[in-house]
């Protein structure tokens, strides 16, 4: 296991259930310390790959290596070298949380005498000291699956792979799964799965959006952004001469296009949408000149971030395309 | 095998914290306290040719028949129907480990019950207080008949645990594997017309040899047959390497 590798990398992994291709030609690297989210529609492939990386499930072709060591062929070593806590969060029902950790601690392969002191900073971390002696059964779907992540941390391996962490939180244990996560920065490399996309936003260094088996975009959100909306969007409430808006617009940047939002409300102001493919602010530019033309009347400007969903379907629907294409032509 | 001791006192201790252990056990005592009742008042109606000892373990099938499934039909299917299987065993841990923890587990189970019933000798032998009752040549080969036999019958419990995740689905495979090799060749030899053609000599040589029956009578007369351990051991390897197999066969087309 050489420290300079990255800690996951996957070339052309492909994985097939009898005729059906779960994942398709599928390649991406994350590099240590680094949080990494995985988005995608259901049966998009996502819970596929991250079986194949654990050595759960073996790919039909391609190549996986986890921190530099093949998951085909070295797969308990790759085994050492990751935490995995996977879909739904299985857990056995009639264990406390501490002998549950324990037991996991052994199997993963720490010593008895370092795996207590590593128990109580696990139960500290994941904020489940109050709940350590609990039946795992009785204890609520948020402390549960605080015990998985607990349990994919406890040994301190350099990769996390997470399949739906928050799926089924209310919003404050959302939070706080969040914020657990985000402790791990830097120190391990963490792939978390989700289609709640506020959450890898917020979470994530770099997301991938996955969609058929194959990445159909990848990059940081703003990255993401840009490249598949392509476009600022500026929303403006405005009132006077809409015909007259146009021209004035072109001297500030003649890219800009106007679309027609809610039409002039009891004070008399248009809702408009502005879009223009130029990535720099126009906002000073734009509230200069209409605030310098006696015509309008302007009560609010602002930009709009295209939000990750809008992105997430935008990216689904351009691989839907292409994928209908394809057909089309064959 | 670094993980088969964490594995098994696991195993164990979660044996010990179920009720169906309990209620396997208890129903499992009342069935042999009752069938040896009713053998000490034969014995004490009228003299009999074989020692109790021979003539109880004579009786051995019907609680393996029903045991066997209750013990290991949670094993692996449980773990299976929670997805535990998952987290299992995508720690550093081979199947072999994990499939062989558990047979041990079951079987430990499967041989403490047993012994418990060598508390009915000892009360026998302290209220009767007659030698002939406690005859220590076939029960002492009882014992070891249970204990060698034993080992197939978990280990085909065991296998087919790992062929579904439902547990009554488990118990049911296991019953009907478990009654065949107990009964199927006696039925085969008695029932099956075309096997006493000159040509299927060979053939009812092999089922002869398969004859549970006959292998409890040569251990509790005393003979330790290395042949027909053989059959058992090979058996429980056999159905092991198939558990491991059928584990692994579920990850590739799960």
């Amino acid at each position: 296991m050489s420290e300079t590798s990255p800690a996951i990398e996957v070339r052309n992994l492909v994985k097939t259930y009898g005729r059906i291709t779960a994942v398709n030609q599928v390649s991406f690297s994350v590099a240590r310390g680094e949080i990494i989210g995985f988005l995608g529609p259901n049966g998009a492939g996502k819970s596929t790959t991250m079986r194949i990386l654990t050595g759960y499930l073996p790919a039909t072709s391609g190549t996986a290596l986890v921190c530099g060591l093949s998951v085909a062929s070295q797969a308990d070593a790759v085994k050492r070298c990751i935490g995995y806590m996977p879909e739904n969060n299985p857990l056995p029902e009639d264990m406390r949380v501490s002998e549950y950790l324990f037991y996991r601690g052994r199997l993963k392969n720490l010593a008895r005498g370092r795996l207590s002191a590593r128990l109580d900073d696990v139960l500290e971390l994941c904020d489940l000291k109050r709940v350590r002696h609990r039946i795992i059964g009785t204890l609520s779907k948020g402390f549960r699956q605080r015990v998985g992540i607990a349990e994919a941390v406890l040994a301190e391996p350099p990769v996390i792979i997470m399949d739906e962490p928050t799926i089924g939180l209310d919003p404050h244990q959302i939070q706080l799964v969040r914020e657990l996560i985000g402790q791990l920065r830097g120190r391990m490399a963490v792939i978390i799965s989700s289609h709640i996309l506020p959450e890898i936003e917020l979470t994530c260094d770099r997301a991938l959006i996955i969609n058929q088996g194959r990445i159909v975009a990848a990059g940081t959100p703003a990255q993401l952004r840009r490249e598949v909306i392509g476009r600022s969007r500026y929303e403006l409430e405005l009132a006077g001469d809409a015909a007259a808006l146009p021209a004035l617009l072109a001297a500030v940047d003649p890219a800009l296009t106007v679309s027609p939002g809610a039409g002039p409300d009891a004070s008399g102001f248009h809702h408009l949408i502005l879009s223009t493919p130029r990535e720099d602010d126009l906002g000073e530019a734009l509230l200069g000149a209409l605030a310098a033309d006696g015509r309008f009347r302007l009560r609010s400007l602002s930009r709009t971030q295209p939000s990750l969903e809008e992105v997430f379907l935008a990216a689904t629907r351009r691989s839907w395309d292409t994928v209908d294409n394809a057909a089309g032509r064959k | 095998m670094k993980h088969y001791f964490t594995i098994l006192s696991h195993e164990l201790r979660m044996l010990l914290v179920s009720a169906s252990t309990y209620i396997t056990a208890v129903l499992f005592l009342a069935l042999m306290g009752y069938l040896f009742v009713i053998l000490i008042e034969m014995y004490t109606k009228s003299a009999q040719d074989t020692p109790p000892a021979a003539v109880y373990f004579q009786l051995f099938w019907l609680p393996v028949w029903f045991m066997v499934p209750l013990l290991t039909m949670r094993c692996l299917s449980e773990e299976r129907r929670l997805g535990t299987l998952e987290t299992l065993l995508t720690a550093p841990v081979t199947t072999a480990e994990v499939v062989l923890a558990k047979f041990s587990a079951a079987y430990l189970l499967y041989l403490a019950l047993w012994l418990s019933t060598g508390g009915f000798f000892l009360i026998l032998h302290r209220f009767a207080d007659d030698a002939q009752f406690l005859d220590s040549g076939p029960l002492l080969g009882g014992f070891v008949f249970i204990a060698v036999s034993g080992l197939m019958f978990v280990a085909i419990g065991v296998f087919a645990s790992s062929l579904s995740g439902n547990q009554a689905v488990a118990a049911i495979i296991s019953f009907v594997l478990i009654g065949l090799f107990v009964f199927g060749p006696w039925l085969a030899l008695n029932k099956i017309a075309f096997l006493n053609l000159e040509s299927m000599q060979g053939t009812r040589a092999a089922l002869d040899y398969l004859q549970v029956f006959h292998h409890l009578d040569d251990f509790t007369r005393g003979i330790l047959d290395t042949r027909e351990m053989l059959i058992y051991l090979s058996g429980t390897t056999l159905a092991l390497i198939f558990s491991v197999f059928s584990v692994e066969a579920k990850l590739l087309h799960s």
